[in-house]
């Protein structure tokens, strides 16, 4: 009986492809939701200072200067694991890093700062999420690379390790930074 | 011996906490007319939360869930359209945020590789049976035949010489005895 190769070829070609596909998806993380605010310019806020209650602080502190936009809490574990390496950050490199304290408690999230550290210039106080929304955020820790101009280049989703910086954020704030 | 509840009361309190766990995300906002809140009802029912990511927001109880449930709602009350909600959230969270995942090129293969494998696969299908068609199998050549003589007169002498085994034999057997 006469048999061409591609009757099987084809079958086992596309069976070859559909697993190879189906193997490559097994590494994409879910969870990782992709912002479609990476290229566009920062929401504007009005948010209270975490430390000095009362004192008003507005998205303007991101024009001038790169910035990593921090979204933290007292109750997220793994905003703790990753504070030491913020704070190596902010003494190591010139990013300014604010703060975004996000669904807190005050004297919560000041206990963390006084117990860990305070990488930030500052942190804006957002316990309703009215600010969250509009940046997108899901779940903390969260980190925007957000360049001088105010663009936000890069969402980090997850906590920021040695590795995550060198090899996701710094190539980001390489790029960015301005010349001159 | 203490009483035990009967299936009848065990089931009606499942439906009412059921029923009750779905009153609860809803009966904080208040609604001017039924079709307000039937509209919202859809909007929750098409948004999915971000965080308990297989369900959607009607039924996630996530603190998230709860806040862009009143986001929605806040918008309604400011008299936004449906498709301007959806937009706000879709600008800000991405299209993930959909539970139906929109058709645009890059989810062309998510909706329609399905489609496209079976009707792959029913192509090669009919085109073996087609081939099966066209060239019937070749028939038996005169040694072949002769061997499948001998194999069956050899089995058929086996099963004449063999004593009556167990009633676990099938019926047909008995027809192998006609030569």
């Amino acid at each position: 009986m006469a048999r061409s190769k591609t009757s099987y070829l084809v079958p086992l070609g596309i069976f070859i492809a559909l697993a190879a596909l189906l193997f490559y998806g097994l590494k994409l993380d879910p969870r990782k939701v992709p912002s479609p605010l990476v290229g566009q310019p920062v929401p504007s806020f009005e948010l209270e200072s975490l430390l000095e209650p009362g004192k008003t602080i507005t998205s303007d502190i991101l024009k001038g200067r790169m910035s990593l936009v921090n979204v933290w809490a007292s109750w997220c574990p793994s905003c703790r694991q990753e504070h030491a390496e913020l704070i190596r950050i902010a003494r190591e490199s010139d990013v300014q890093m604010v703060g975004f304290n996000w669904k807190d408690e005050r004297p919560a999230a000041l206990e963390m700062l006084r117990r860990y550290g305070d990488p930030y210039v500052l942190s804006v106080f957002d316990p309703d999420n009215k600010a969250g929304i509009n940046w997108g955020v899901y779940g903390a820790p969260e980190t925007f690379v957000v360049d001088a101009e105010g663009i936000i280049r890069h969402k980090r989703i997850g906590p920021i390790d040695r590795k995550v910086w060198e090899e996701e954020i710094l190539p980001v704030v390489e790029q960015y930074r301005t010349k001159g | 011996m203490p009483r035990m509840p009967t299936f009848r009361a065990i089931l009606a309190a499942a439906v009412l906490a059921w029923g009750s766990a779905i009153a609860y995300t809803l009966e904080e906002f208040q609604f001017e007319s039924p079709a307000q809140e039937q509209e919202f009802r859809d909007l929750i029912n098409k948004l999915r939360c971000l965080v308990c990511q297989n369900e959607s927001l009607a039924g996630s109880q996530a603190d998230l869930a709860q806040d862009l449930r009143e986001e929605v709602y806040r918008m309604m009350q400011e008299g936004k359209a449906k498709d301007e909600i959806i937009e706000f959230l879709v600008a800000r969270y991405g299209d993930f945020v959909l539970y139906q995942p929109p058709i645009k090129p890059s989810t062309y293969l998510l909706w329609f590789g399905p489609f496209l494998l079976v009707g792959v696969g029913g192509f090669l299908l009919l085109r073996a049976l087609q081939r099966k068609k066209r060239e019937p199998e070749p028939d038996l050549t005169g040694n072949e035949r002769a061997r499948i003589d001998q194999l069956l007169t050899q089995s058929l002498n086996q099963t004449l010489t063999q004593p009556p085994t167990s009633p676990g034999k099938h019926p047909g057997d008995a027809q192998d005895r006609s030569s």
